[in-house]
């Protein structure tokens, strides 16, 4: 039976790890190997690295970590963050990611999503949609959920599905950061709409809105950064509670 | 021992090195066909289109040598299907090693089985040798829209939508649809076996 993916997010600057990281038995708490490795043997099914670098120089920072980590794991991971061009997502499939995801590049410019599909195959073309609720309407966000465009979520979705993308990753502004669980009405209206896979990220503060997002939200993955990273919620114990509740996990 | 890995317009054929050089192999990145022919083991890695693969496979006359190559042999993902004797992607005509059709998912119900099928699936009815020392909890990573039918050559099989052929075995020939270099302890288990064989 295919298993629901339980996904730790990294955020990555530099080729570090930023933003609170908190493993006492990592050596180097700003190590992205290091904790990739500790997240896939903990049972991770699938990594996300996002990089928030500014500076496009420093970017071959990226392509060489992305080597590192293909070296150290063999769990699939997908990176993202500032990717734009076909020629961007070449460089970091070669240089051994799994899938790139592309977020602002692709409401700019909907077409390259068709070609980074035609080049590379859908299978590691992962659209990532932020979304916010304004007066009751689903809109899509960019630029780290800061920038409001014209484009209704729902209608974006189903046009990145149609452009050849492999997977949505779908960020509910309204909940990233609030621990209160995930946007579970949103994400089973776009995971029953589509014939692709839905990650769905932000809200998650305990385990029980994993069981939630897996079941209401109908989500085939779940996202989620800063309660894995501070042990809030152990990966293991979690899978543990999840087969408890009857969700499909990978032991 | 040297394991060549064959290199064609296919993606992930990284992974596959890094999988090996994980577990000490030497392995070669090649489309040479003496090369190739020379290795104690050859993996056909892959992910991408059968149609486009298969030309390409055509033009370095890979096509004339893989069926007649008579070390352990395993094709991955795209690498097995190619393996089969035709596959509905594009109508595509294959290899012919194993006498299978390759075929697309067709769910009823969209909302409940996604194409591809993507994530951590286990395998079952398992047959050594290359699946020594696992169970029928043993989970695999895949990412496809394409399956090989169930047949006498089928040595795991997997639930997706129906059962499809997860691993096939004949005679030197071994294939898996999931990605073993990508499946954790399990995956590298399986890739152990078969650089043991």
């Amino acid at each position: 039976m295919l298993t629901k993916r339980i996904i730790p997010c990294l955020d990555i600057k530099d080729g570090r790890t930023v933003k609170g990281v908190n493993f006492v038995e990592l050596r180097d708490a700003g190590d992205p190997v290091e904790l990739a490795k500790i997240y896939s043997d903990e049972g991770a099914d699938e990594l996300v690295f996002l990089d928030i670098t500014a500076t496009v120089d420093k970017r071959k920072t990226l392509a060489e970590l992305v080597t590192k980590v293909a070296k150290a794991i063999n769990i699939p991971f997908t990176v993202g963050g500032g990717i734009s061009t076909v020629e961007d997502v070449k460089i970091l499939l070669n240089a051994g990611a799994d899938k790139i995801s592309i977020n602002s590049a692709a409401v700019k410019n909907p077409s390259i999503i068709n070609e980074m599909a035609l080049e590379f195959g859908s299978q590691c073309i992962v659209v990532a949609i932020d979304t916010r609720n304004v007066d009751g309407i689903d809109f899509v966000h960019t630029h780290g959920g800061r920038k409001a465009t014209i484009l209704q979520t729902q209608t974006w979705a189903k046009e990145v599905c149609q452009r050849g993308a492999g997977e949505i990753l779908l960020t509910s502004m309204d909940h990233d950061g609030t621990k209160a669980g995930f946007a579970n009405e949103i994400t089973a209206e776009i995971s029953s709409m589509l014939s692709i896979p839905v990650i769905a990220s932000g809200g998650a503060g305990n385990m029980e809105h994993f069981k939630d997002v897996f079941t209401f939200g109908k989500a085939d993955a779940a996202l989620a950064a800063s309660i894995f990273h501070f042990k809030e919620i152990p990966i293991p114990e979690l899978k543990t509670y999840l087969s408890g509740v009857d969700v499909s996990i990978r032991k | 021992m040297q394991v060549a890995v064959i290199k064609y317009n296919a993606g992930n054929v990284q992974s596959v090195l890094y999988a090996l050089e994980r577990l000490g192999a030497e392995a070669i990145l090649t489309d040479d066909l003496e090369q190739i022919s020379k290795a104690d083991k050859v993996i056909f890695p892959g992910q991408g289109e059968a149609s486009t693969a298969m030309r390409y496979l055509k033009e370095k006359q890979l096509d004339q040598l893989i069926p007649n190559l008579k070390q352990p042999f395993f094709g991955v993902c795209l690498g097995q299907q190619l393996l089969c004797e035709h596959s509905e992607e594009n109508d595509t005509a294959c290899l012919g090693v194993f006498p299978v059709k390759v075929k697309k998912f067709l769910p009823e119900n969209i909302a409940d089985f996604k194409v591809p099928h993507v994530g951590w699936n286990n395998l079952f009815d398992l047959k050594t040798p290359l699946l020594k020392g696992l169970s029928d909890e043993s989970f695999v990573y895949y990412v496809h829209s394409f399956y090989c039918e169930l047949s006498d050559y089928t040595i795991a099989s997997t639930n997706y939508v129906h059962e499809f052929a997860g691993l096939m075995h004949k005679d030197n020939f071994y294939a898996m649809q999931a990605h073993p270099e990508k499946s954790g302890l399990v995956g590298e288990r399986i890739l152990k076996n078969f650089l043991s064989l």
